[in-house]
């Protein structure tokens, strides 16, 4: 479909959408962020947790009001939910106390459509998305294939011309999503979805190149469009194709870049990133850091693997495992190259060591490397008690970030600090310490 | 059901005390108020024919079963309409919910036993010389046993709606009518029920109290259990007392068996619960209700109707909403908003002291303090001997299975039944063998309030582990390092839960405990609770004022000081993750 004589269905100008954080400046969540739906096209938004993606949907769909930008709905700014959009959410959203038929005929109940009509519609929707039979069914009884369904069918049977998806897929099992997938597609290529299009936020790389015409990557923190890729393939895909999966190491290779070089796709080297006191951790077990290494060290990669490989032998989709990545790079136990990740000599080093060694490793890479960590460890050696309160290290975090990173960093950095015994923490008085051998060393 | 809801006043987050203060301050203040205007009205109203009206022939018991039942109803539909608007009055309002919020807790742990005597004497000068006022009395005495508790529950369930199904609500365009009949309710509904349920024994302890109303020298009967049970004591009639205690465990078991067994097992299709867990059996009634066809047509029938009702597309007025509002005039705002509590909340504790202080001293206070002191002193003893006794049996029942599916309804049964029904004989033996009141009137503050600890026991064992108990076996961890190290951790929180209500129900019951009548022998012990029945009884409204005063700071100092930091500590560490 010619996309410049296609109807435009959503306009987001210069939308942004900052938090509010009393005392400090606002954290910014979206920032300046451009976007614009046509009728006919599939489009997916890809990212990061905490890339503002599911923020931009929840915009779209009148849920959220943006701290400042213009949202138009088919020329009209946007004020509220429109009956024109209808969202489908990755938890299903399904009123337990409600049967199928009456989840789905709830959209229509509220616009005041009578008894008779409301049955025929909902009838319709949920022949139509493969569920006859199961009208009387309540959701605890179903399968999480069919509870989706069930979301569908009740986004559908309002007849939006904008169907949103948070993460429709991302709760149900491997085999179940691939179905539900394939089925959505086939009902959009045979136009027998009543929509004009659909907006799908995803964090999984290659749902997005199977299922969108466009897709935009969103970088992190705060979240912005990085990148706009136009999917050229028709439907049905097929994943093994060598065009496919060249897209999806392109992809992976977007999104391990460090933000500044994005602007300017394809001159990229990996440089240090600048690590400070305030920078996100994420919170990884030190098992699975050092699991993974193992793993990196290992034949067949010996040091050095793809990312798509590596996720689709793991298990782990790209969400999952870049977290993991930037945390070994973080530690300069690993680095990323162009969709790849190598194993420094730093990780070599660790996974060559025993038990005690890797401690040892590990504490010094926090020293140099997690400023917050080293802080900690500071103010510890200087206090006469050898104790500090975790309390204004958060309070000092929030001032930087959302409370729930705040709390997942310091999480993440009184986990490994009690790994590599840098320190130790008491949880009922919220205090670091240093364990008296601790202090000796340094004594 | 074996699952154990925690009190709900319990599982909300800790208040911040300036506003507690306030709450404090302003319900004393409306009840030193309706005190006040209480007072001058007492004394011209001809008291009902002071139990004439009522007749010992247990002949007249079920009637009068009936006249207490029917009351109870009223009470309960009373505190619903309160906890659909108070609560959610709360739960959409961030300035309401300051003040709200904590004036219920205030009221949760005000004995409003203390008060039956204002609450009468007001309600019978609003329809002066009708029986109407005193039935109306009574049934708000049952209301406020209730009503806290409920509204508490369901604000609590207002603030933890699932952000999925609101999103949903919002995305399908509910209006406000809709998404309070198809999200809010339904979502609060199991714990509402199950909270309902456990208000209920607080209501039959204050119809059984209420019915029978002595104020100076004036007394007022309704026709009822508790008048019946009054009259007896009087006549020193034992067989009536127990021909009392048969009738209400008639009614009692018939309000579980009929009404909250068939709606706790009805409530569970609302559990917002990803998998479909082990069901228990329908309860009899609800089985009856599901498969008799007649009854079944007219359910559809009616549920059709209430689904059109509540389906209908009725608009709230809007509030704008708070993100379109400047953070500027939000602050001023809160600003005002707060100046006008500050100044009402001043105007209440300049009410209640000028009134107190019209004919009492500091010497008052004093006594009144140190009363409470001992009541306390008996509470702590109660609750320690209670606990001693039960926490042994409990975990012994939980941990098979089998004893406790049987003892559970048991222990939740003996907890509902109005314990002041029982002291009569426990009366008659003092009398008779000339015991110290101080020492053998104390054990009836806990008659009926230590069964919380039993069943809140019973629960937690019953939930701990298999895993846990099959380590604590496979270490050959035993005796005095099993009850330190394994089990009385894994149920602290269920036993904390218990222990909180029966002191709660404690206090309240130490106003009708710690005195006591037979005929013409009157015995009281030293303590908060009879000095507020003497007070009562002599029509000494000051007196009661204080005495209440004295003993809601002990409830809230107790509960603030020991049992929530407890509470708090006990869920904190004993829950994995």
């Amino acid at each position: 479909m010619d996309a410049t004589i296609a109807d435009t269905l959503i306009e987001v100008h210069a939308c942004r959408q900052s938090y509010h954080k009393e005392a400090s400046a606002d954290l910014l969540v979206l920032d300046n962020v451009e976007l614009t739906l046509r009728e006919g096209e599939i489009v997916g938004l890809l990212g990061r947790s905490g890339s503002g993606k599911s923020t931009l949907l929840r915009i779209i769909a009148g849920l959220l009001r943006p701290t400042a930008g213009d949202v138009r709905w088919r020329g009209r700014p946007l004020t509220g939910p429109v009956p024109g959009i209808a969202m489908v959410f990755q938890s299903f959203a399904l009123f337990p106390w409600l049967t199928v038929a009456e989840n789905v005929e709830l959209g229509l109940e509220a616009q005041g459509v009578a008894r008779a009509e409301r049955k025929k519609r909902a009838e319709e929707a949920i022949d139509l998305i493969g569920l006859g039979g199961y009208e009387s069914a309540y959701p605890k009884e179903l399968s999480g294939g069919m509870r989706q369904r069930v979301g569908l069918a009740r986004a559908l049977v309002v007849h939006p011309d904008l169907l949103l998806m948070d993460e429709p897929f991302s709760a149900l099992d491997v085999l179940t999503a691939e179905t539900l997938r394939t089925d959505l597609i086939d009902l959009w290529s045979e136009r027998k979805l009543p929509l004009k299009s659909i907006l799908m936020v995803t964090h999984n790389i290659e749902e997005a190149v199977l299922m969108c015409d466009r897709i935009l990557v969103f970088s992190s923190n705060p979240g912005r469009v990085a990148h706009e890729l136009r999917v050229p393939f028709a439907h049905p895909r097929n994943r093994l194709d060598p065009a496919f999966r060249q897209m999806v190491d392109d992809i992976y290779a977007v999104m391990t870049r460090r933000a500044p070089s994005l602007a300017t796709p394809g001159t990229v080297a990996a440089q240090a990133p600048e690590v400070t006191i305030n920078t996100k951790l994420h919170a990884v077990s030190t098992n699975v850091l050092a699991g993974l290494m193992e793993t990196l060290a290992a034949p067949p990669y010996d040091g050095r693997a793809d990312l798509p490989a590596l996720a689709a032998a793991l298990q782990l989709e790209a969400d999952e495992l870049l977290p993991f990545g930037e945390t070994l790079q973080l530690l300069h136990f690993a680095e990323f190259e162009e969709g790849d990740i190598r194993l420094t000599e730093g990780g070599r080093a660790f996974v060559q060591a025993d038990t005690d060694d890797r401690k040892r490793h590990f504490a010094e890479a926090l020293r140099q490397h997690v400023p917050l960590a080293s802080a900690i460890r500071r103010t510890l050696d200087e206090r006469w008690n050898h104790r500090a309160s975790s309390v204004r290290f958060l309070d000092e975090l929030e001032d930087h970030m959302s409370p729930e990173y705040a709390e997942e960093t310091l999480h993440a950095v009184i986990s490994w600090g009690r790994y590599g015994e840098l320190y130790a923490y008491d949880e009922e008085a919220a205090q670091f310490f240093l364990e008296a051998e601790a202090v000796d060393a340094t004594g | 059901m074996s699952s154990t809801l925690t009190p709900a006043a319990m599982a909300y987050r800790r208040l911040p005390n300036i506003w507690d203060v306030a709450a404090f301050v302003a319900v004393l203040g409306m009840l030193a108020a309706v005190a006040a205007a209480a007072r001058g009205t007492v004394m011209p109203i001809a008291a009902l024919q002071a139990g004439g009206s009522i007749h010992l022939d247990p002949a007249y018991l079920p009637g009068y079963a009936l006249r207490t039942t029917m009351r109870m109803f009223a009470a309960l539909v009373a505190s619903l309409l309160f906890t659909f608007t108070y609560a959610t009055w709360a739960a959409k309002s961030r300035r309401a919910a300051r003040v709200l919020i904590p004036i219920l807790d205030i009221l949760q742990s005000v004995p409003i036993l203390g008060f039956l005597s204002f609450t009468v004497a007001f309600f019978l000068h609003l329809f002066p010389g009708n029986v109407l006022g005193l039935e109306l009395a009574a049934i708000f005495a049952i209301f406020t046993s209730q009503a806290w508790n409920m509204a508490f529950s369901f604000y609590q369930s207002l603030t933890t709606l699932p952000a999925d199904l609101e999103e949903a609500c919002r995305g399908f365009r509910l209006t406000g009518w809709q998404r309070f009949w198809r999200l809010e309710v339904p979502f609060a509904m199991p714990g509402l029920v199950w909270n309902t349920m456990l208000s209920m024994s607080g209501g039959w302890f204050f119809v059984v109290a209420s019915e029978a109303i002595t104020l100076g020298n004036k007394t007022w009967q309704l026709p009822g259990v508790g008048a019946y049970v009054a009259k007896a004591l009087e006549e020193r009639d034992i067989g009536a007392v127990f021909w009392a205690i048969g009738a209400m465990l008639l009614v009692i078991l018939a309000y579980d068996q009929l009404l909250f067994r068939p709606l706790v097992a009805w409530s569970a299709k609302f559990r917002v619960e990803t998998t479909a867990s082990a069901t228990a059996e329908d309860p009899w009634m609800l089985a009856m209700l599901r498969r008799t066809a007649l009854l079944r047509r007219g359910g559809e029938e009616l549920s059709h109707f209430l689904g059109f009702i509540t389906g209908l597309p009725l608009r709230f007025p809007r509030r704008r909403r708070a993100e379109a509002r400047s953070p500027a005039s939000t602050r001023l705002g809160d600003i005002v908003f707060g100046a006008v509590v500050a100044a009402v909340v001043a105007f209440a504790l300049w009410r209640t002291v000028s009134f107190v202080a019209q004919t009492l001293h500091w010497s008052d206070l004093l006594r009144a303090v140190l009363l409470g002191f001992i009541t306390l002193a008996r509470v702590i003893v109660l609750i320690t001997l209670a606990s001693l006794v039960w926490v042994p049996v409990g975990v012994w029942l939980g941990l098979r299975p089998a004893w406790s599916r049987r003892v559970q309804p048991l222990a939740q049964f003996l907890a509902a039944f109005p314990a002041n029904l029982l002291f009569p004989p426990f009366v008659v033996v003092i009398v008779t063998f000339h015991l110290n009141p101080d020492i053998f009137l104390t054990p009836l503050m806990i008659l009926g309030t230590q069964w919380y600890i039993l069943f809140n026991v019973v629960a937690g064992a019953a939930a701990f582990p298999g895993d846990l108990q099959e380590v604590a076996k496979n270490l050959r961890v035993g005796g005095l390092l099993w009850w330190r190290r394994v089990i009385f951790p894994g149920i602290l929180p269920y036993f904390v839960t218990g222990a909180l209500t029966a002191s709660g129900g404690s206090w309240n019951a130490a106003i009708v405990a710690e005195v006591a009548s037979w005929g013409d022998t009157k015995l009281a012990a030293h303590g908060l609770g009879a000095y507020i029945a003497q007070a009562t009884e002599a029509g000494d409204f000051h007196k009661i004022v204080l005495g209440v005063i004295v003993m809601s700071a002990f409830v809230v100092t107790f509960n603030r000081l020991l049992w929530r930091p407890l509470y708090d500590y006990a869920s904190r560490r004993t829950v994995l993750g």
